[in-house]
């Protein structure tokens, strides 16, 4: 731990940000309760499925000018339906405005570095969301990022536009040479009665260790409506903690669709504040996990005002030695009256040596609410099995229907059709299923 | 709406009826814990040098050890050397027969509505009646000694049955364990011991009844049940204490073993003095009550209601190590006032086609905060594991907190595990629905409550079931719309 | 028994009932039929005392009484009963548990002696067949998982329980097929006698056909704008609702 320490703060002083206001304070505030708190273990109640240590032991470096990726090196991962998106790529956590590709238009949608945006007429947007997800996240990880917070990135979708292309984010790791410790950092803000869906990948080049610890924060106005999708299918030596962190100040609706499929120790929060009544959220996941991944999908519902509805569905396959852990925690605060909050955790276990470890909560100081959480381990259901079976349809196809029956509920939701397909094609080839 | 919250509110004013004290005179340790006291309460008891020596290794453990902060209260911190560790109502060394208990006492269980007289005894209950730190009187025992059942006080079976003690005694919960429970393994002044023989089945409801009367003490008791071999018995708790304004500290014990074929039920009806409405003063209730199914086809089932109590943290738990075997939990948990409630239960699923079921229902008002804390566990070869939860919330008032905290981890894919949890409010449909019929919204709540914890009243003995629900009326009275 | 005067009422700012006047006398079977909206269902709401609604205007006399001054509860036990168009679920609460406490509540407003177990069996067991209603039903937690049959039914059952001096059943044949309609109707006109009333709430013809009113009231736009006969249901149905808007020389939607 000490050499990590070591490593960012000879990093940090090495550059010559001279920013200041609330990015520098942020930055500052960050190092420091980094240095004072450390990567958070397994005793750490938020963490105490999930080891990272080991994942962030790995004797990163910050070797300059080992990194040069060619636009052409991006095709090799570009999603699907990137012909009509705009690509963002983030290189090693800082952001390559030469290898990106803004298709729409800056009255739609507009990219600055945070150094800048924290300066103009975007400062007071900047100043009251920026690092907003320390308040649930207060451990060293989320500090960690924040030290770095100075080589963010701002985007706004402005009012009334509701952005064509989506935006595809590369999160590229250059792992081939050194391994590779990453901070990338975005505030997305989301103008009233705007529109826009955003796709995010964690991409590896390279066969060193590859840590991404990121910070998305999100704040979405009144009448906005937004869609954030993850896919994350590395390898098992890439490992991540990735912060989305959502906040709905005005009546708005927002869903998200994580699907997890590969990786080593992948940590995913994602935290959904409503700030406003009447708020929509959707939350849904599938992991679908073999091998040694570990998968943490730990989120928040945070209802502050009344009426508002969300909902969470999350599902998971685990097989092999994969190990998965769900972590949902809804809040009711006092004035968040007729709040109806959903949540549900569904897991399948396919092999003897997959773990499971879930916890769903509840905490609620509102008294008229609908407030319900469930949550299930098993296998396959014999009576469908066997009803398939008797129908000709062999143990092994009608084992790999079923599974893929429970993973479509999941896949449907991706409004993105491209997106889509290209998962639902990765779960198929996964399950053997014949689409 | 507002005529609901009215009524609610009314019966949050409720007085709590066990609050008085009796004066009598005790025999005490003076405050503070070290090795002398330790040295004392065995001394007092005339215990074997084991014993001594077993004490003497907890206490030495919990030197080392803190607090636990993780459960979902707050409270000042204990002083533990203002605590007084041993108090005992001064009578007569020996007793020759029930007739010589001290007739203050006597009187002070009659008034709980507790009879020590075997002529007025309760219909088949055999009761222990612990008062402070030392047992009183049990009754029945002669009628239990005949089928070979043994039911005393835990400080006559160190003397009578060492060697079962010896054997049993920290078998389930360790004296290490954690804070509380290492802190009574080193001061537990008395408790009950029960021994059920290989295929004997107990005909009557074994019975503690806990009552904390002197002041600045804390009441640490140990309770063991042992079911050999195809033995069955029910057993059941009941605790109240005087309205004082300080706390005071009661961190019991119990541990179950249940051998092959056999069956523990575990029955508590909690209702320690809560506290003022202030949230001035009642008990902290810091209870490790564990039981392991050892045997194949083995059956461990707790029931709780909880009434009383500032400050509960309680996680009654089994042990599933028999193949087969079974662990149950039904809980109904009250807060009101300033009441805090951390409570659940922890499932560990160690042998092949065990099977648990937990039913917890918690109500919240006032200002209260209550909480279900339950862990199920399914380990590598618990081939075949089922568990069920279901943990339904009900709030009364919006000044009050209802929390569910489930931990579950499986590491076995033929494991079937389901949770459900839901947090409602009596809704005004259903008032209105009720008023409709005739009936005054009191009686609407009173019906509705009842209605929402039947699934674990029900599983109450008989003779306690009217008991408990006439307790939850009065733990909610004026509290509820 | 019952007189509504000049009955005007609103719920939150929306006014629903603008004027309604009725007087139902013993041994009186009255129809409310009306679109949907007209108000029919608040109606019943502001007789049995529903908080959500405001009373803005008027006056309901209910044996004597001034009915809108009575609590909810006051109002049942006195012998108002609401059969609810959607009867509330409560978990836990068994049917039985839940109509002993309530006949010994009213019992209890009126003076008598509650009702030991033996002889509430006893009346339950006789009633019970008078709506064919089956005892296991009787023993579950009141309406959960009811159908919509056994729901309705299980009101009645109430009302036969209960004995009413004015039963106002609210759209009791929604959700309902053509046989538990019967059985339900039936049970309602066993329960019928010269000393009570009741006030039947419907948007369809068909209930009327197995409970036979004395006088059906059409309400429209919280008015009771045509009171008639039987028979005025059966134009009604005739002719449909759009007859009382020509009737009112409002304009009708054409079909084109």
């Amino acid at each position: 731990m000490s050499e990590l320490k070591e490593l960012i703060q000879n990093k940090l002083s090495k550059e010559s940000f001279s920013g200041n206001g609330s990015l520098k304070a942020l930055s500052q505030k960050g190092l420091e309760l980094f240095n004072e708190q450390g990567i958070p273990t397994v005793k750490h109640e938020e963490w105490k499925y999930t080891r990272i240590s080991a994942a962030l032991n790995k004797n990163f470096s910050y070797a300059e000018g080992a990194t040069a990726i060619t636009a052409k090196e991006v095709e090799e991962f570009r999603l699907p339906g990137y012909e009509a998106a705009n690509e963002l790529v983030f290189v090693n956590g800082i952001y390559h405005a030469e290898l990106s590709n803004i298709r729409s238009s800056a009255d739609e949608l507009v990219i600055l570095p945070l150094s800048e945006a924290v300066k103009g007429e975007y400062k007071s947007i900047v100043d009251s969301n920026l690092g907003h997800s320390a308040g649930y996240h207060k451990d060293g990880i989320n500090a960690l990022n924040n030290a770095f917070a100075y080589q963010g990135l701002f985007i706004s979708v402005k009012k009334n536009k509701s952005v064509e292309h989506p935006l595809y984010c590369y999160y590229i790791n250059d792992a081939r040479t050194v391994n590779v410790l990453s901070q990338p950092r975005t505030l997305i803000h989301v103008a009233a009665n705007a529109e826009v869906k955003v796709v995010e990948e964690e991409v590896t080049i390279g066969t060193s260790d590859s840590f991404i610890n990121k910070i998305s924060e999100i704040v979405v106005e009144d009448n906005a409506q937004v869609h954030l999708y993850k896919i994350q299918n590395e390898d098992s030596h890439s490992s991540c903690v990735k912060t989305t962190h959502v906040r709905q100040i005005g009546v708005s609706k927002v869903n998200s669709v994580t699907i997890t499929l590969n990786g080593g120790v992948i940590r995913n929060n994602l935290n959904f504040i409503l700030e406003a009544p009447g708020c929509e959220s959707n939350m849904y996941g599938l992991y679908c996990v073999k091998g040694s991944t570990h998968v943490d999908n730990h989120t928040i519902v945070d209802n502050k005002m009344p009426n508002s509805l969300s909902n969470e569905l999350y599902k998971g396959i685990i097989d092999e030695n994969a190990t998965a852990v769900f972590n949902g925690k809804i809040f009711v605060r006092k004035d968040a009256q007729k709040t109806n909050a959903y949540q549900s955790n569904k897991n399948i276990l396919l092999s003897d040596t997959a773990t499971v470890n879930t916890k769903p909560q509840l905490e609620i100081f509102a008294d008229d609410v609908k407030c319900s959480h469930g949550c299930t381990i098993g296998r396959l259901d014999d009576e469908a099995l066997f009803y398939l079976q008797s129908r000709g349809i062999g143990d092994k196809a009608a084992k790999a229907l079923l599974l893929h029956a429970f993973a479509i509920e999941i896949l449907e939701k991706i409004e993105l059709e491209p997106i889509r397909q290209y998962v639902d094609q990765i779960i198929s080839e996964r399950l053997d299923f014949e689409i | 709406m507002s005529e609901m919250l009215n009524t609610l509110e009314q019966t949050a004013l409720s007085e709590y009826k066990y609050g008085w004290v009796t004066d009598i005179e005790a025999d005490e340790a003076p405050p503070g814990l070290n090795e002398d006291i330790v040295r004392f309460i065995s001394a007092k008891k005339n215990e074997p040098e084991w014993m001594l020596e077993w004490r003497l290794k907890a206490y030495r453990h919990w030197l080392k050890m803190s607090e636990p902060e993780w459960a979902n209260v707050k409270y000042p911190k204990v002083d533990y050397n203002a605590i007084k560790y041993y108090s005992a109502p001064k009578q007569k060394k020996t007793l020759n027969s029930l007739d010589e208990v001290d007739p203050e006492l006597r009187a002070t269980f009659e008034k709980l509505g507790i009879s020590l007289d075997e002529q007025k005894r309760l219909s088949n209950v055999a009761v222990d009646a612990v008062i402070d730190s030392v047992s009183i009187a049990t009754t029945f025992k002669k009628e239990l000694a005949e089928l070979g059942i043994i039911f005393c006080s835990m400080s006559e079976a160190v003397q009578e049955h060492p060697e079962l003690i010896k054997k049993w005694l920290g078998s389930v919960v360790p004296m290490t364990d954690n804070y509380f429970s290492a802190l009574n393994s080193a001061v537990f002044s008395d408790g009950s011991f029960c021994y059920i023989p290989k295929g004997v089945k107990s005909p009557m409801e074994l019975s503690t009844y806990f009552r904390i009367n002197a002041e600045n003490t804390g009441q640490f008791e140990r309770t063991l049940i042992v079911a050999e071999e195809g033995s069955f018995v029910s057993y059941l708790e009941g605790c109240t204490a005087p309205m004082r304004d300080e706390n005071q500290l009661h961190a019991a014990v119990v541990e179950i073993v249940a051998l092959d074929n056999a069956e523990v039920k575990y029955s508590t009806v909690q209702n320690w003095y809560p506290g003022d409405k202030e949230g001035k003063g009642g008990i902290y209730n810091f209870v490790t009550k564990r039981g392991i199914c050892a045997g194949v086809n083995s059956k461990i089932s707790w029931t709780q209601v909880e009434t009383g109590s500032a400050v509960t943290w309680k996680y009654p738990s089994v042990i599933l190590k028999g193949d087969n075997s079974q662990g149950e939990f039904y809980s109904v948990a009250v807060t009101n006032n300033h009441q805090q409630a951390d409570t659940g239960t922890k499932m560990m699923h160690i042998g092949k086609n065990t099977r648990s079921r937990i039913v917890s229902k918690g109500i919240s008002a006032g200002f209260s905060q209550n909480s279900y804390r339950g862990l199920v566990q399914v380990g590598k070869n618990a081939v075949n594991a089922r568990n069920f939860s279901q943990c339904d919330s009900l709030l009364l008032g919006d000044k009050c907190g209802a929390h569910t905290f489930p931990y579950i981890e499986v590491k076995n894919s033929t494991a079937q595990v389901e949770h459900e949890a839901t947090t409602s409010k009596i809704g005004e449909d259903q008032i209105f629905y009720c008023n409709q019929r005739g009936l005054d919204t009191e009686t609407a709540v009173a019906l509705i409550i009842n209605g929402f914890a039947k699934e674990v009243m029900n599983q109450l003995p008989m003779e306690f079931a009217v008991e408990a629900q006439k307790l939850l009326a009065i733990s909610l009275e004026g509290s509820v719309g | 028994m019952l007189s509504i005067k000049n009955l005007q009422a609103r719920i939150e700012e929306k006014e629903i009932l603008k004027g309604i006047n009725l007087d139902i006398k013993p041994g009186e079977v009255h129809a409310i039929m009306g679109p949907n909206g007209s108000g029919k269902s608040t109606l019943a709401s502001v007789l049995a005392g529903r908080a959500d609604y405001e009373v803005t205007a008027g006056s309901v006399e209910f044996l004597g009484k001034d009915l809108l001054e009575l609590s909810p509860e006051d109002r049942a036990r006195e012998g108002v009963f609401l059969a609810f168009q959607y009867p509330i679920e409560m978990p836990g609460v068994s049917t039985t548990n839940f109509v002993k406490t309530a006949v010994n509540e009213i019992r209890k407003y009126r003076g008598e002696e509650p009702m030991d177990a033996v002889a509430f069996l006893k009346l339950m067991k006789e009633r019970m067949k008078l709506v064919n209603i089956d005892q296991a039903l009787l023993s579950r937690s009141l309406n959960e998982g009811f159908s919509g049959g056994e729901k309705k039914r299980n009101e009645i059952f109430q009302m036969a329980m209960l004995e009413p001096k004015l039963a106002i059943l609210d759209e009791t044949d929604s959700g309902l097929d053509i046989d538990a309609l019967r059985i339900v109707a039936e049970g309602v006109n066993k329960l019928k006698s010269k000393d009570n009333a009741t006030l039947v709430i419907t948007h369809y013809q068909r209930l009327l056909d197995y409970i036979v009113p004395d006088y059906v009231h059409i309400l429209y736009k919280g008015r009771i704008v045509k009171t008639g006969g039987k028979e005025l249901a059966l134009e009604l149905e005739e002719k449909g609702y759009d007859f009382i808007k020509e009737e009112l020389g409002e304009e009708v939607e054409s079909p084109l």
